[in-house]
């Protein structure tokens, strides 16, 4: 779901047909039918933006008719726990919350639960989660929950396996019974997901909804396993974590996670954006998932360790891990007199992610900006805002192979056609910088399976081309020796961190393999580590980043290990090198049953040998290697020492896995169905149209259509959903520029049915415009029954299929879907919501210069008069 | 003189003749006997991995004269078993094609067109507005007197196919300079 895996992930896609091959079902739901579709044994159509409904009825019918791994879900999740009795869910009737949030278009509780939580504050948009708590367990706030909300929210940090403090053990219930244990909640939250109710909000006919509810349910348990593929069609909207979570849920009530053919896959679209999170150049995280230090909450070092180190499971260990970090970038300087340099990292206040740093811009705040590789006037939502905002800047770097639509907003973009503005009249200066190709430079990406895989200098970089490494260390070495004589404080980090890699060649390229040495770092006596357990936070270890702890174990680039498939057993543990500590399936222990035996011998994994009285089997167990399953923790035991030997989430506090996020989340313990911020549709499941806590931008650059039941939303009748292709790469930078792609996909189109086509008068072969309220783009038509119009709540929907990769450079010349999109963020992620959106589609090809703003402005004035009348009415 | 040279080398007889795919003996000319692939030629073989999606394919980077002369998926890899999509295959171009960008382009404030100047000259310039706008910008603590030591004068957004080894420089370097608008496309 929300995956097209077989164009997008092609080479992966083999497994799938592999897997098919040998009696798996596979099932493809998504809005279009696709050559993964066409693969599939069912094709399911859904309305983009509904996937929360489908799955929650998935969860209502595993419920309904008891079909859960009834062993698994008791032992390995919160099931059992009872919550605190201040927790009011989406079903239980909030009014007089409801009545607060009446200012907000779409709030209708007539009839129906108003689809909040307890603890929602309609002034902030956000959630204050202390109600959300354990029952009887006093539950410590985190740094990552600060500021949570849709307007200053900081990224809520899930990972630190919540902030379950120490002292008394929650209430349970092991018989699942209690009215107020998580498995009852969860029923009762779900109890609507009915079928019915799933084909009223999704358009997915009652009979294949049960059909996928049913072979999901009869293909796991202890002989079988079901795994769910995504990709960025289901993080991509305002309730994109969600969706995720949803998924999680399904794959828990069933035992699928931790288990071979199981889990919860995330296709991600790009060679490292799994290695971009995990060393992350993200504003809210440091390296390995650690927390950016908070100028309020996180003040010293050794609060910073208390508040993000929970009593239980390895983030037990965050001050050994951080302290490790701040040897590895500040050496000698970093010593315990001086909080190992915790000082040195700035401080974070509030949400400083992409898109809040764009309105900066636009705010004229921000005077200079580095882009490395990204083009966000094509790849990034409201294309226009990324260009007035640079036009704020006073300078920009640009490092790419050529010269992109971002690199050249300021003298080719819809503005300047449109005389808005002139290149004499933008400030900016712009460097664009050349960059070196993959074969250029040694480096490791690491792939969608946590895997890091070294890719070898092939030749020299052509000119003046360079690797961001390069650049980066050398721009680096510049900064520090005009700064060396500097006895200014605030220049004591950049004079303090270590920047001592040695290079090599005429142009003085940094040796990556040291870089990736300081990332796997090293022990006390200064040898590289082998995993994580031996950090110590009294400064004796560095490391880069905890979980690549291992990655050059021995004195060895692990990453390189390249031992043919061939000549290996089928997880293949000696090619490249995974995080962490090499183990290719996470939360393994969930593998074998809560004494250590695996399920059934047909998903065997990883179980415990008696005999050897350690955990042995295909993978490295991620568990303690010599714990034993009847292992009962000490009064005193801490990290993960307090965990039991039937515990298997080791990252969580508890051991165990959520159903019921007591924190950790902006938006909900449970995934709820909230419409997308465009819709044609009211929710038919709640008063609350949208997320309540979505992060908004209510600003003339960013103009949202108004939803369903508001006045003018019938000038946008038609979804709008975004998607790649297999011969193009997101904003087309590496594939546009090249013939060969270029010539395999030459234009860019948008996919509408044959009924919508008759309705509007679209021609296959021949252009459309597309309209939103940002703006219009044009798009030869492709007709085509692959996009199917749905029934939704008695109502036929159309939706328009828009591949996003093109802009108005390259071989392959095209309008950017993204000048349509409105920056409309999930709360939890910043992520917008790419997928979902409201628009019009009219024959012909759009109107040029002037007149194109003319014509979105007809449509903008056409919701203004819809919204005068009604309120006039 | 055998059936298929009596045909003339027709490639639908010789199709017909047992080579149903038409990729094997059917494709088979005289000019063909006389090519040799550019991987044979090759002066060496570097492993890499495709730089397009998540998957993480293996490629066969086949080098000749310093040159890259063809790149190929890698058999050995367990994920990919030399398989490649359009645009791993592709791949080569990315590194040949005519239009990349193999000089500094600089455009001042207000200008109509690009420039072409030295790369170190850039890279001077580059760092006087970092060090200008940090120090213009610089947020020691807020109004509450808590500590910030940081700028929000300069952002960086990277794309997801730089190496870690990059992002690990980035997020290490740009911290140290106190900025916090570090982002990526993994945000996107």
């Amino acid at each position: 779901m929300g995956s097209n895996m077989a164009e997008n992930h092609p080479v992966g896609f083999q497994w799938v047909v592999e897997a098919k091959k040998r009696g798996a079902k596979v099932i493809h739901v998504d809005p279009r039918f696709t050559r993964t579709s066409a693969i599939a044994d069912r094709h399911v159509p859904l309305r983009a933006g509904s996937d929360i409904a489908f799955l929650g009825g998935v969860v209502n019918y595993i419920l309904e008719h008891g079909r859960e791994f009834r062993e698994y879900v008791q032992a390995y999740t919160n099931a059992r726990v009872i919550v605190s009795d201040d927790f009011r869910d989406t079903e239980d009737q909030l009014d007089d919350v409801g009545a607060a949030q009446s200012g907000e278009a779409g709030c209708r509780a007539g009839g129906k639960p108003t689809g909040l939580f307890s603890g929602f504050d309609p002034d902030s948009g956000s959630y204050d989660v202390a109600s959300w708590q354990y029952k009887g367990m006093e539950v410590g706030a985190s740094a990552g929950q600060r500021e949570q909300g849709a307007s200053v929210g900081e990224q809520a940090h899930g990972s630190h396996g919540g902030e379950l403090d120490h002292g008394e053990a929650p209430e349970e219930d092991e018989t699942l019974e209690h009215p107020r244990c998580v498995f009852q909640l969860l029923k009762r939250h779900y109890s609507r997901y009915t079928p019915e109710m799933v084909e009223r909000v999704c358009g997915v006919p009652r009979e294949a909804f049960l059909e996928v509810a049913e072979a999901l349910c009869a293909n796991s348990g202890r002989e079988r396993t079901s795994a769910f593929c995504y990709a960025v069609g289901w993080t991509q909207h305002t309730t994109g974590v969600q969706y995720i979570r949803t998924a999680a849920i399904i794959q828990l009530l069933l035992g699928n996670i931790g288990r071979p053919g199981g889990g919860i896959l995330a296709l991600r679209g790009h060679a490292s954006i799994q290695g971009s999170t995990d060393i992350p150049t993200l504003y809210n995280i440091l390296p390995g998932y650690l927390p950016m230090p908070h100028a309020h909450e996180t003040t010293n070092l050794d609060l910073y360790a208390d508040r993000n180190s929970p009593p239980a499971g390895f983030w037990g260990n965050t001050k050994a891990y951080v302290v490790s970090m701040l040897k590895a970038w500040f050496g000698e300087a970093a010593t315990p007199d001086n909080d190992f340099c915790f000082d040195h990292v700035p401080r974070i206040s509030g949400d400083h992610s992409h898109y809040q740093t764009v309105m900066d811009m636009l705010d004229g705040k921000v005077e200079g900006y580095f882009i490395m590789g990204e083009n966000p006037v094509v790849g990034s939502a409201n294309s226009k805002a990324h260009r007035l905002g640079m036009a704020n800047l006073k300078w920009l770097v640009v490092r790419d192979f050529t010269e992109t639509e971002t690199a050249a907003f300021w003298h080719d973009s819809p503005e300047i056609d449109s005389g808005e503005t002139t290149p004499q009249d933008i400030a900016t200066e712009v460097f664009l910088m050349p960059a070196a190709a993959h074969v250029e430079k040694d480096g490791s990406f690491t792939n969608t399976q946590r895997l890091l895989q070294w890719h070898h200098k092939a030749i020299e970089p052509p000119d003046d081309a360079r690797s961001e490494l390069w650049f980066m260390f050398h721009l680096g070495n510049l900064v520090r020796r005009k700064l060396a004589e500097s006895s200014d404080p605030k220049d004591r980090p950049i004079l303090d961190v270590t920047w001592d890699y040695p290079t090599h060649g005429s142009i003085q390229e940094p040796d990556a393999e040291k870089v990736l040495e300081e990332i796997g770092g090293w022990d006390a006596d200064g040898q590289p580590l082998s995993d994580y357990l031996p950090l110590r936070d009294d400064g004796s270890t560095a490391c880069g980043c905890w979980i690549y702890a291992g990655c050059y174990g021995d004195g060895v680039n692990q990453t390189a290990r390249r031992k043919p498939g061939s000549e290996q057993t089928w997880v293949a543990p000696e090619w490249a090198w995974a995080w962490p500590m090499n183990r290719r399936i996470i939360y393994n222990r969930a593998s074998a049953d809560p004494e250590g035996r695996p399920w059934s011998e047909r998903k065997k994994y990883v179980w415990w040998d008696p005999d050897e009285e350690k955990w042995t089997g295909e993978d490295v167990p991620d568990f303690t290697p010599d714990k034993p399953p009847d292992y009962v923790p000490p009064e005193d035991a801490e990290a993960q020492e307090a965990l039991r030997g039937d515990e298997p989430f080791i990252m969580q506090a508890d051991g165990r896995a959520w159903l019921f996020a007591p924190n950790g989340l902006t938006d909900g313990p449970f995934p709820t169905h909230y419409e997308p911020q465009e819709s044609p549709f009211e929710n038919a499941l709640y008063g609350q149209q949208s997320n309540p806590a979505r992060q908004q931008f209510l600003r003339p650059e960013n103009p949202y259509t108004p939803s369903d039941g508001a006045p003018g939303a019938e000038v946008f009748p038609f979804v709008l959903t975004t998607y790649r292709l297999t011969e193009h790469h997101t904003a087309g930078a590496m594939s546009r520029t090249l013939p060969y792609l270029a010539e395999l996909m030459p234009e860019f189109f948008c996919e509408v049915s044959p009924e919508l086509a008759e309705q509007r008068g679209l021609r296959h072969g021949e252009w459309a415009t597309i309209v939103s309220m940002r703006s219009a783009v044009e798009a030869r038509v492709l007709v085509t029954e692959r996009l199917e119009p749905l029934t939704v709540q008695g109502r036929v929907i159309h939706q328009v299929g828009l591949p996003y990769h093109w802009g108005r450079i390259g071989y392959s010349k095209g309008d950017a879907a993204n000048e349509l999109l409105s920056i409309a963020l999930d709360p939890n992620v910043h992520i917008g919501e790419y997928k979902a959106a409201t628009c019009d589609i009219r024959p012909g090809r759009r109107p040029r210069g002037k007149a194109l703003n003319e014509l979105v402005e007809r449509y903008r004035r056409e919701v203004n008069v819809a919204s005068r009348e009604r309120s006039e009415g | 003189m055998s059936a298929d040279e009596l045909a003339g080398g027709w490639a639908l007889l010789k199709q017909l003749r047992g080579d149903a795919l038409g990729l094997g003996k059917a494709a088979r000319s005289k000019r063909s006997a006389t090519l040799t692939p550019r991987i044979a030629t090759a002066d060496r073989v570097v492993k890499s991995i495709c730089p397009y999606c998540a998957v993480g394919c293996g490629q066969r980077v086949f080098v000749k004269d310093e040159e890259v002369v063809q790149i190929e998926g890698d058999p050995d890899s367990p994920i990919s078993r030399g398989r490649l999509c359009p645009k791993g295959s592709a791949s080569k171009q990315l590194v040949t094609h005519e239009a990349r960008e193999t000089k500094v382009k600089y455009r001042a404030p207000h200008a109509t067109e690009w420039e072409e100047i030295e790369l170190d000259r850039a890279m001077e310039m580059i760092a006087d507005r970092v060090i200008d706008t940090r120090e213009r910008t610089w947020q020691h603590t807020d109004e509450d007197g808590k500590l910030l030591n940081r700028t929000l004068g300069f952002a960086h957004l990277g794309g997801a196919t730089l190496d870690n080894e990059e992002n690990y420089l980035i997020k290490k370097f740009f911290s140290a300079m106190g900025a916090v608008q570090i982002e990526n496309q993994a945000r996107i």
